[in-house]
């Protein structure tokens, strides 16, 4: 099995660098076939991890844990190289070239941090995935582009530099105990459980939340995430949403299994709720007040965050199993939802939702597709969130927590709602009539908004998209409300296979997860809550 | 009540000197002298160090001061004076004026936080013989002087200083906490570091070429 990680570490990598050698068309290939590579070795290796720890030496490391997040960063790195090539399709070479580098570096970092078997490298992975992701937001260079990944680098940055901190002090615990040589690896850590000293264990989980907790999008530490997320590139908000939020929840995950083995269940639990409770709300109050489809995507994020420390909370083992499963569920659904949210910019030309109307007729595949995700997200069963968040709150029903159960309940439904109304005003509405062309205008109305998705693709008629590509070459600002350089072409049809064919798979496996998980993913999501519950 | 040893009082003093080298950045308006400024703090980091390889005889810290010095000394300010070009050298309209509230108050609310920065760490109970508690305690109060550093100046180049700096804060509990730390991670966060500089400075180059300005004041669109 250590041939496996060792691939799983050097396949993404070296993609990446061949794909910024050779031409746009070469390197969509290849990362395609990382990203189906890199699935497959995960699933090679879930077995393996299911029923035990694969390590070598104290630096790399996988066990249940890590093994449901590789899982479902190398779905999404899969699902996501698929939907690149469609969205990239009629990009300039460089461009192409620079996004598949950074990209597939950028998946490398997530899968690579779930296997480190020390909380120094899981820093510095995660480290990685920050400065790497805040290259990939800027990439659109425009000004949306700019700040977000401004904003975005620093906030994290400064977060992770607290999560350094909580290192530090993990270390400062461990050397107690291990030794001065202790390198912090996990699983020393886990076994040196309650002989750690409590107030550096107490303060580093702490930091931990809040460090890594910046990453996750935590009230109140997320104000990166609803920029970063709507201004990236839809294949690079995919990632960020499904899979980059989960890799860091991972490293607190690691923080809370330190900490409850050294401090007991109370504060870790305790902590976890409170964070998990003010996301939750935060999230479900502001998905109603969106107007651009992939920030109300964010806040959707962000609420999710908030179950899953809510869920870490209950502590009850059917909670843990839950949570496990949702990282894997929300992976799939949010995956779906921005990778069809995409394919909505790209047909309308702008993100916001007001000028989204009668989705379900122009876009026969990814209108359903969209609406699927998005009722998935919202917990509708037969998809696998209903199924993790039922566990979660039998789990706090089940653990006494009735009040917070409650209110998980309470919030998740208003968010629904909040979901549910933009995304059918988007696809029931009737699409209006064919809109006259508006003399050009490059000045920005209020609350105008530059469209980082939709550049250099075209309908399947193939109209468009000189207009856009020019519109994008001069900054052109494309509005909903406000008059538009170039206007949409709203013939009924998709603008890419290779856009549709991933939310389907995105939306089959949310089924899949939703009516029968198979056995060995039911056996590695036990193993896994099992291992939170403090089981080696 | 016994007298500190020679490390500890050189532990203390070099941290003090870095906190004092903190405000100076806060209040520092011109760029290069901020890098100026960080530089000399990276330089006591890698004295203390020195001062600790000797004391508790770990022979690693000897190379970790050199490559932290050559890194944190040498090769991030040279990134920064790179990247930033023409910026950097001269004083900007968007960064002499770059407070968001006044000068005098920035200096009195990082003073404020300083201070309770310094009691919250001298508080951890962290009362290990070989760990300067005093200069733990510092390295707490630095860490929320970056910070302030981070939120009172508007402009690119400070927020990322006081980045770096938060960093070197970061190391200074570190050495003081965790000085056996294995050299091969220490190195690992030092070109972590220098990755994370080259990444800030690329960005603060696109936005400089985007605003004509360092100033942040126009990063205010995305809201909600």
């Amino acid at each position: 099995m250590i041939g496996v990680i060792a691939a799983l570490l050097a396949v993404p990598l070296a993609a990446g660098v061949v794909c910024f050698l050779v031409p746009a068309k070469v390197a969509a290939g290849i990362t395609v076939a990382s990203g189906v590579a890199c699935f497959g070795l995960v699933l090679a290796l879930v077995p393996e991890v299911a029923h035990g720890t694969v390590g070598y030496g104290s630096y790399l490391r996988a066990d249940a844990v890590s093994g449901v997040f590789l899982l479902a960063t190398a779905f999404l790195y899969a699902a996501v190289a698929v939907y690149a090539v469609g969205y990239l399709h009629g990009r300039g070479d460089k461009y192409s070239r620079r996004f598949y580098l950074g990209f597939n570096v950028f998946a490398w970092a997530m899968l690579a941090a779930p296997l480190m078997g020390s909380l120094a490298l899981l820093w510095i992975a995660i480290e990685v995935t920050t400065v790497v992701s805040a290259l990939l937001i800027a990439i659109e260079d425009t000004d949306g582009a700019a700040e977000a990944s401004w904003k975005y680098v620093l906030i994290a940055s400064a977060g992770l530099g607290l999560a350094l901190l909580a290192t530090i002090f993990a270390y400062y615990a461990g050397a107690q105990v291990l030794g001065v040589h202790s390198n912090l690896a996990i699983g020393p850590l886990l076994r040196a459980g309650g002989r750690l000293p409590a107030a550096p264990v107490r303060l580093a989980f702490l930091l931990a939340v809040l460090g890594y907790g910046t990453k996750v999008g935590l009230f109140p530490v997320h104000t990166w995430l609803p920029d970063a997320h709507s201004e990236a590139p839809t294949p690079v908000s995919a990632l960020l949403s499904g899979a980059l939020l989960a890799t860091s929840f991972y490293a607190i995950l690691r923080f809370y299994q330190v900490a409850s083995a050294a401090l007991g269940t109370g504060f870790p639990r305790d902590t976890l709720l409170a964070f998990g409770i003010a996301s939750l709300l935060l999230a479900s109050l502001y998905v109603f007040g969106q107007r651009d489809v992939k920030r109300l995507l964010a806040y959707s994020s962000v609420e999710h965050m908030g179950i899953l420390a809510i869920g870490v909370s209950f502590g009850a083992p059917i909670a843990l199993a839950g949570v496990m499963l949702h990282v894997l569920a929300h992976a799939a659904a949010k995956g779906s939802a921005f990778m069809g949210a995409g394919v909505f910019t790209v047909k309308y030309r702008t993100m916001q939702m007001t000028a989204m109307r009668g989705g379900l007729a122009l876009l026969p595949w990814s209108g359903p597709l969209f609406l699927a995700s998005i009722f998935a997200l919202s917990a509708f069963p037969p998809s696998g969130v209903f199924r993790s968040e039922f566990q979660i709150v039998a789990g706090g029903l089940a653990s006494g927590h009735y009040a917070a159960a409650a209110a998980l309940v309470v919030l998740v439904t208003v968010a629904f709602f909040g979901l549910a109304t933009s995304a059918t005003s988007m696809l029931l509405t009737p699409a209006p009539g064919p809109a006259p062309l508006p003399a050009p205008s490059l000045a920005a109305p209020p609350g105008g908004r530059q469209v980082p998705d939709g550049g250099g693709r075209a309908d399947q008629d193939g109209a468009g998209r000189a207009d856009e590509d020019g519109a994008r070459a001069r900054g052109a600002v494309l509005t909903a409300d406000a008059p538009v350089r170039a206007a949409p072409d709203l013939a009924r049809g998709e603008p890419s296979a290779w856009m549709v064919v991933p939310v389907l798979a995105g939306v089959a496996v949310l089924v899949l997860l939703g009516v029968h998980p198979p056995a060995d993913l039911a056996d590695l999501i036990t193993r896994a809550a099992a291992q939170l519950r403090g089981t080696p | 009540m016994s007298s500190p040893g020679v490390y500890v009082g050189a532990a203390n003093v070099i941290a003090a000197l870095m906190l004092l080298l903190e405000f100076g950045m806060l209040r520092q308006a011109v760029v290069r002298d901020q890098v100026r400024l960080y530089a000399a703090q990276s330089a006591l980091i890698s004295v203390l160090a020195v001062v600790i390889a000797a004391d508790r005889d770990l022979p690693d810290l000897y190379a970790l001061a050199a490559l932290s010095a050559l890194l944190k000394v040498g090769a991030v300010p040279l990134v920064l004076r790179r990247l930033l070009g023409s910026p950097i050298s001269e004083q900007t309209p968007g960064v002499a004026g770059s407070y968001t509230i006044s000068p005098a108050s920035a200096v009195l609310a990082a003073i404020a936080l300083a201070a309770f920065g310094f009691f919250s760490f001298g508080s951890l109970g962290i009362h290990d013989p070989e760990a300067p508690a005093t200069a733990l305690a510092i390295a707490g109060a630095m860490v929320f002087v970056a910070f302030a550093l981070m939120i009172v100046r508007r402009d690119v180049a400070s927020q990322a200083i006081g980045f770096f700096s938060l960093e070197n804060a970061i190391s200074l509990a570190a050495l003081v906490v965790a000085a056996g730390l294995p050299l091969l991670l220490e190195t690992a966060f030092l070109f972590d570091l220098l990755l994370a500089v080259v990444v800030f400075g690329m960005l603060i180059r696109a936005h400089h070429a985007r605003a004509e300005s360092l100033s942040t004041a126009d990063l205010t669109k995305l809201r909600g």
